[in-house]
């Protein structure tokens, strides 16, 4: 059994759900359902969606969102943002060490050739000074729990990651359709993170005189499946929604082309892969990037966040050595676990994770968004025997974990209220002032009965997440 | 041997263009076998050069331009001092391990009968494997001497069986990286010894260096079937291509781009 964060074996409540257990106990079925289509409505009425991709229909969906709240008690939650400092942390560091002096190779802690092969890795970002030493601004780390005491990270996501737009919108809708539960707990706030994102954003401006940094938010274009999302974030910050086009680079100096004339840019939170930033330094066909942008970058006359090439610390390999890093870098004991992490590269795991595919979970060491994965327990023997030779073909593209037990919480279904499985993507900003989480994260539960895919993209929806004093 | 080059590039373009954005890789740094005696990168415009060293060590300069420009015409021009040194490459800027270099890029991704080209090449030792891939590649690959502007990958080219410099180059890197060996590009210029003294071409020059244990970095130039003699004057180095390309522009408006290069090599005794 699944550990519920409501309801204990017993059949008691654990407290930080008293009040939610007497809500779903006095709220009549049909209120419920009520509220369910209204926060649907919600959402479509927002033009909240995302796009998947490989839809051949390519329309647009609309992410389901559960009306009941997933629950953290504050102490929880201190412990759990502990954790997720030191993480990042941990992220930063080895950023600064792969790019720069590179100790974590020469003490043997990571093999060099999942640093200098790593697809991810940027070889043109080694030498450069990065402002103020920050490589990943922003984090949306996955963590999942079993236990009331246990949380384990499932991926580091140090890219771009995207959500945080539901995570506003679910509190939203918390506030609209359970007015009377929000009155009754102690909710930490959460409505500031686009302040705080923009406040972390300017923080890292390169260092130069200047009354108040310019940040602008780079995005693809509308045809990107976040795009709702940045044009979102860039209202809510106050800042330009800019494509590439509206950029242009001028004697290792970035501007943008405004009704007013150029105007410098210092930030440049970009929503756009490291492949297509720019033309010049990498991919020559890239139409969505901004020629030169590298070189103003490298020159220290703009930041980038992310910065380029923090895909190295992210994939899954990496990850199973964080715990080892965050022991290397800080001499820290991990706050947060790790999944045991089988690395199909060496064949000893390899054998193992042959000899156990039904219980595993395989995993891309460069895949996200749930595709390209295996759920052993869950899986058809055609579909583990077509996983055997795929990992046989190319070993060192996987990596193998046990199945976790997700925690489930109570989740408005068909048939009522019923525990489903759910993750957590908590947002870590880091500045040059520090570190700021806001309270909570992404909850994405998994709707299917039994199903541990949380994925918007493979039927998952959203929660909103409480921290409640 | 003294060579001196000069390497003109001029862009015209039908309708000026509003802006232009260039990263150029146009300027040699010494090694053992090559000392730079002079160098210089103009223009005939009024902008700015910006000069700054990249990651793999390569002087990058970098160039912005506001339109409207009509034409504008880039020309590096120096002389540089060269021994040969059979093709081995001793201090050189080297700012990466030798294992950065097996890194497969899209440009250098062997496909199947690649892979099976380069392994059918394995000798007793690596320096016999680079010797065995340099000959066949010479042997079995057309060399085309039109310069093109398109990047081909090393499986397209190799599928084709001919190609430019910059191709077998690259048809080089991936058999020698399929074989774990580290191999880089190298871009620079070629003085012919079958040529005059005064030699007109319409395109820099490619080829490869791959790691030898005991001898370092060693250049394999597969377009001619030869190491890197006196006569290769070494100008910048990178995964591929696009990592050692002289010019890597982009501009705004200016409709009708015409391209001319012109590398005049002189040989001074």
């Amino acid at each position: 059994m699944a550990f519920d964060e409501m309801t204990t074996s017993d059949g008691g409540v654990r407290a930080p759900y008293a009040g939610i257990a007497q809500w779903l106990k006095d709220t009549p079925a049909e209120t419920l359902k009520t509220r369910g289509k209204e926060a649907e409505l919600l959402y479509r009425r927002g033009g909240i969606t995302f796009a998947v991709y490989g839809d051949l229909q390519g329309e647009e969906r609309i992410i389901p969102h559960d009306i009941v709240p997933r629950v953290l008690a504050r102490k929880e939650w201190n412990t759990l943002a502990k954790g997720l400092e030191q993480r990042v942390r941990t992220l930063n560091r080895y950023l600064a060490d792969i790019y720069g002096p590179g100790e974590c190779l020469k003490a043997g802690i990571i093999p060099e050739d999942l640093v200098w092969q790593n697809p991810a890795f940027r070889p043109e970002m080694v030498g450069v000074d990065v402002p103020h030493g920050i490589y990943v601004h922003i984090a949306g780390v996955d963590v999942v729990r079993i236990d009331p005491d246990t949380f384990y990270v499932l991926e580091d996501n140090a890219r771009t990651p995207s959500g945080v737009s539901y995570m506003l919108h679910s509190r939203d809708v918390s506030l609209r359709l359970v007015p009377e539960l929000m009155d009754t707990h102690r909710v930490a706030p959460i409505e500031n993170y686009p302040d705080q994102l923009l406040a972390s954003l300017r923080s890292v401006a390169p260092r130069r005189q200047s009354s108040e940094p310019t940040v602008a938010l780079l995005t693809p274009g509308q045809f990107n499946s976040a795009y709702y999302e940045h044009s979102f974030l860039a209202d809510k910050m106050g800042v330009e929604l800019v494509e590439g086009r509206d950029l242009f680079v001028r004697d290792e100096v970035v501007y943008m082309r405004t009704t007013q004339g150029p105007q410098r840019v210092d930030v440049v939170y970009r929503r756009i892969d490291d492949d297509f930033i720019d033309p010049l330094s990498f991919r020559p066909d890239s139409t969505l990037g901004v020629p030169g942008l590298f070189a103003a970058y490298k020159a220290g006359n703009v930041t980038l966040a992310n910065a380029v090439g923090t895909g190295a610390a992210d994939d899954k390999v990496i990850y199973s050595y964080m715990p080892d890093l965050t022991k290397f870098y800080f001499g820290e004991e991990p706050i947060l676990k790790n999944v045991q992490t089988w690395r199909c590269r060496r064949p000893d795991e390899l054998r193992y994770v042959l000899d156990h595919l039904s219980e595993l979970v395989v995993k891309e060491v460069h895949g996200s968004g749930g595709y390209g994965m295996l759920v052993g327990p869950h899986a058809t023997a055609a579909q583990i025997e077509d996983f055997r030779a795929r990992l046989n073909a190319n070993p060192s593209n996987y990596i193998a974990q046990p199945t976790l037990s997700l925690s489930t919480c109570p989740t408005f279904v068909e048939s009522g209220i019923a525990p489903r499985h759910v993750d957590l993507r908590p947002f870590v900003l880091s500045g040059s002032d520090g570190i700021r989480i806001v309270p909570g994260g992404l909850t994405r539960v998994a709707l299917r009965e039994g199903s541990l895919v949380v994925n918007s993209s493979q039927g998952g929806g959203t929660k909103d997440t409480w921290v409640i004093e | 041997m003294r060579i001196h080059v000069r390497h003109v590039t001029t862009y015209t373009y039908d309708t000026p263009a509003h802006s232009i954005t260039q990263l150029l890789r146009l300027t040699p740094r010494n090694h053992q076998g090559q000392t730079v005696r002079k160098w210089r990168i103009d223009l005939d415009c009024d902008g700015q050069l910006k000069a700054s060293e990249d990651a793999f060590g390569n002087t990058v300069h970098t160039l912005s331009l506001a339109g409207p420009v009509g034409a504008l015409t880039v020309a590096a021009d120096g002389e540089l001092d060269t021994l040969d040194t059979n093709g081995i490459v001793r201090g050189a800027v080297e700012r990466f391990p030798v294992g950065l270099y097996l890194r497969e890029t899209d440009l250098t991704k062997p496909s199947a009968e690649l892979i099976e080209y380069a392994k059918a090449l394995e000798g007793p030792d690596i320096l016999t494997t680079l010797h065995n891939v340099l000959a066949r590649i010479y042997r079995d690959m057309r060399f085309d001497k039109t310069p093109t502007q398109a990047t081909t990958t090393a499986a397209e080219a190799f599928a084709l069986k001919s190609g430019v410099c910059q191709d077998l180059t690259h048809i080089f890197l991936a058999c020698a990286r399929t074989l774990k060996i580290p191999a880089r590009y190298v871009g620079g210029y070629l003085w012919r010894a079958d040529g005059d003294a005064r030699q007109q071409q319409e395109a820099g020059h490619a080829w490869a260096e791959a790691y030898v244990p005991d001898l370092g970095w060693v250049g394999f130039d597969p377009a001619n079937g030869i190491s890197a003699m006196a006569a290769h004057v070494r100008v910048a180095i990178g995964l591929d291509y696009l990592g050692a390309a002289p010019v890597r522009g982009s501009r705004t408006g200016g409709p009708g781009e015409r391209l001319d290069v012109a590398v005049s090599i002189a040989q001074n005794q």
